[in-house]
């Protein structure tokens, strides 16, 4: 654990205590089961935006506190652990966007929304099924009264509960940042259910006219929202890891087989000595990510190490947590399983592992 | 271990700099600049002539080989922030300290926590001043991750023991002068059975052969003991205390293990990557030729990074917590796997030039690369093998309970 502020210690400790208390994985089943049209329950974001959460990457002169990405991360890490279903990542990142762009209408707009949860917004970037940052067909035309889009956007996170998308767009040879509402003319929005049951969805672009100014942010800035997005998934992805790590580790505490607790064999000892060492591993990667986002310091090579060991680390901890718990781990009954459904999904957002070597390798221009 | 006050106000620390460099230029010879890597042998900085000679002596009165050891017994009796500056400074303009080995690494500190004043008063200072070499009688051929199995007899005999048996892997056993060892006083107990003792290396009985090791080179020995007559007043602790004693001793040698780590392969090394692209050359895309190393070379700097980032995340901690984070008992597997890794991925890049052994056709550095391959391997071996770590940590750290 990274050594936090007062501030982010109560930040951490809030959110540690509403995550189990208020918000277990009992309640992702009912997301699940119960199908709302957002992918989350509305009434649960709006308790998260009453503590403040949806605010926390926002400055204060529109309503949020600037806590900071390290703050964020771990109130996300939090609520990983019961895989809560909810917005304020992508809804973050969306606003992200906003606060390193230099539209001040597109500031007014949305900021003061997004930081009260008001509004849900999320990134529409990629456009296939693996993440292809540079791939990107969809394109923006300036015209006399502001931008025309046109494209399409694949696996788009809390599609199905946005107000507000962020399209990368190519305008001629470059790709900008545009904020389009979910609810403009020519935004059709088709729900894509995967495995982890949450809001995904394909947007569609046909002729959607957005204003002047909804031209937010440029390459360097779309870039800069990529890296934020990594990182907040790497978060996401280390509360689930120490999750599954800890539940396993319960689990082989109590089950006996052979007249032993089984936690007493050897070969279950090394193996989870294996685990732990690689969850500290992938902790300290993905917080020095948040402390690079909030520094300013080397954020590409910091970001591609996070996104990189936790995308390794979660897929090796999902796997796992089902062998350590024999049978009973394949059961739809047991939470144990919902792992693995969310951690692919999260490993495949915003870069493979293979992805980011490549990235990282590039960077150290080999 | 006693250090004297912690923080001093910053005007203070400056002037200390001040005092620091002066001394320095003073005393370190120029000629001497950056060569303590090359201090390998059994004679440290002497071998370096009369200069090292001087240097080792100018430090070692001063006590700031070992800068927060207590000034009574010989040390530098430094604060953790001067001890910081003499760093510094040194770093600064290519000095090193020649006080080093075991001495400094493990038993001093053990035995300034658990020895008696005159035992401190005896040995401690002339560790300070690089004047005696410490042995290690830990390891037995019968007992090696297993050491409280060890056998080696100390019979009562009055004023003295009388001590008889084997120690193994003892790291420079042919140049030491003193050794600390672990011996049985009591076969009926197993833990509580042993005992800390300090022996003379020139006491009759002692032989002294060194192991060949797969790198060539004899930086072990088997040490055998036959009627060794060893002082009661050498005992460190009561008999019994020994496993306690030893095990904490251990615990400086691990943190001394992991911690090298750092410096031995982040420092001063070139990156695998460069190391690979000088070999291997790169593509029209500006990428390494091999596509297929290219991935594994990112996967080590992506995990040495996630290492460097752990390293310093234990110091953080442990300095808000005011103890020693959990998490470091991970540093030396992770440290040592990734050091051998880094190893055979430099051989690989060099190809068969980078096994070479001896002789023509290699220059001194890929001759040394072979060496440092092969006796790397011993990292995850020895201070707790890999595996004595996994069990530590399942049972330590994660409460996972022994067989039964």
């Amino acid at each position: 654990m990274a050594v936090l502020s007062e501030e982010q210690t109560m930040l951490r400790d809030m959110a540690r205590e509403w995550t189990q208390n208020e918000s277990p994985v009992g309640n992702y089943r009912k997301v699940r089961d119960g199908k709302p049209k957002e992918g989350f329950d509305p009434a649960v974001h709006r308790t998260m935006a009453e503590m403040g959460w949806t605010g926390i990457v926002i400055p204060e002169e529109y309503g949020g506190t600037d806590f900071g990405w390290l703050s964020l991360g771990l109130v996300i890490e939090e609520t990983a652990k019961t895989l809560t279903a909810s917005p304020i990542a992508a809804s973050a990142l969306a606003a992200s966007a906003l606060v390193l762009g230099d539209s001040d209408a597109g500031k007014q707009e949305w900021l003061p929304r997004l930081a009260s949860g008001e509004a849900v917004g999320s990134l529409a970037f990629d456009e296939g099924a693996r993440h292809a940052p540079d791939a990107i067909a969809t394109t923006a035309t300036l015209e006399a009264d502001g931008w025309t889009l046109q494209g399409r956007k694949a696996f788009v996170q809390e599609a199905t509960g946005a107000d507000l998308l962020i399209v990368a767009a190519k305008t001629g040879e470059d790709i900008a940042l545009f904020a389009v509402p979910a609810d403009a003319a020519g935004v059709t929005i088709a729900p894509r259910h995967l495995t982890d049951s949450r809001g995904h969805g394909e947007v569609t672009l046909a002729g959607v006219h957005v204003p002047a100014s909804a031209r937010i942010g440029d390459a360097k800035i779309y870039e800069a929202v990529l890296d934020r997005a990594r990182t907040l998934a790497a978060a996401e992805m280390l509360g689930m890891s120490q999750q599954a790590f800890d539940t396993t580790l319960a689990y082989l505490k109590q089950r006996v087989q052979f007249g032993e607790i089984i936690a007493r064999f050897q070969a279950l000892q090394h193996r989870m000595a294996d685990l732990f060492t690689r969850i500290e591993l992938m902790r300290s990667a993905v917080e020095g990510g948040l402390a690079a986002l909030d520094s300013g310091v080397d954020v590409p090579a910091t970001v591609a190490v996070a996104k990189a060991v936790a995308n390794e680390t979660m897929h090796l901890v999902s796997r796992e947590a089902i062998q350590l718990h024999g049978g009973i781990g394949m059961t739809d009954e047991y939470d144990i399983g919902f792992v693995i459904k969310r951690a692919r999904v999260l490993e495949n957002a915003w870069g493979s592992a293979a992805f980011h070597r490549d990235r990282f390798a590039t960077l150290a221009g080999y | 271990m006693a250090t004297t006050a912690e923080a001093a106000p910053q005007s203070t620390l400056e002037d200390f700099r001040g005092q620091v460099c002066g001394w320095l230029e003073a005393n370190f010879p120029p000629s001497l600049k950056g060569k303590g890597m090359a201090i390998v042998g059994p004679e440290g900085a002497d071998a370096l002539g009369p200069e090292g000679t001087a240097w080792r002596k100018a430090i070692g009165e001063k006590g700031w080989g070992t800068p927060t050891w207590p000034r009574e017994y010989g040390g530098g009796g430094l604060s953790r922030g001067e001890a910081k500056v003499l760093q510094d400074e040194m770093a600064r303009i290519g000095a090193w300290s020649p006080i080093g080995g075991m001495g400094i690494m493990m038993f001093g500190p053990t035995l300034l926590e658990y020895g008696s004043d005159e035992q401190k008063a005896r040995h401690i200072p002339a560790i300070c001043r690089g004047e005696v070499r410490w042995c290690q009688g830990y390891s037995e051929p019968g007992a090696g991750s297993d050491l409280a199995s060890l056998q080696m007899f100390a019979a009562d005999a009055g004023d003295h023991y009388v001590v008889n048996g084997q120690k193994t892997w003892t790291s420079g056993g042919q140049w030491a002068d003193w050794c600390f060892a672990l011996v049985r006083t009591d076969k009926t107990k197993k833990h509580e059975g042993i005992t800390f003792v300090l022996i003379d290396m020139t006491t009759p009985g002692i032989e002294v052969k060194p192991i060949r090791m797969i790198s060539g080179i004899s930086p072990f020995c088997e040490t055998f003991f036959t009627e060794v007559s060893v002082p009661k007043e050498n005992r460190v602790g009561a008999e019994g205390q020994g496993w306690t004693i030893g095990k904490r001793l251990l615990q400086h040698e691990r943190t001394n293990l992991s911690g090298g780590a750092g410096p031995r392969l982040g420092l001063g090394a070139a990156p695998l990557s460069q190391v690979a692209k000088d070999a291997l050359g790169i593509d029209a895309a500006g990428k390494l030729a091999d596509p297929e190393l290219r991935v594994r070379i990112a996967r080590f700097e992506i995990e040495w990074r996630a290492f460097l980032l752990t390293a310093a995340r234990v110091v953080q901690e442990a300095k808000a917590q005011g103890g020693v984070s959990v998490v470091s008992s991970i540093l030396k597997t992770v440290g040592t796997k990734l050091g051998q890794e880094r190893a055979e991925l430099l051989i690989e890049i060099a190809g068969l030039q980078g096994l070479g052994w001896e002789g023509d056709g290699f220059t001194s550095a890929e001759l040394e690369a072979t060496r440092t391959w092969l006796s790397g391997k011993a990292t995850t071996i020895y201070g707790g093998s890999t595996e004595i770590q996994n069990n530590v940590v399942a049972k330590q750290i994660l409460g996972m309970l022994d067989h039964q």
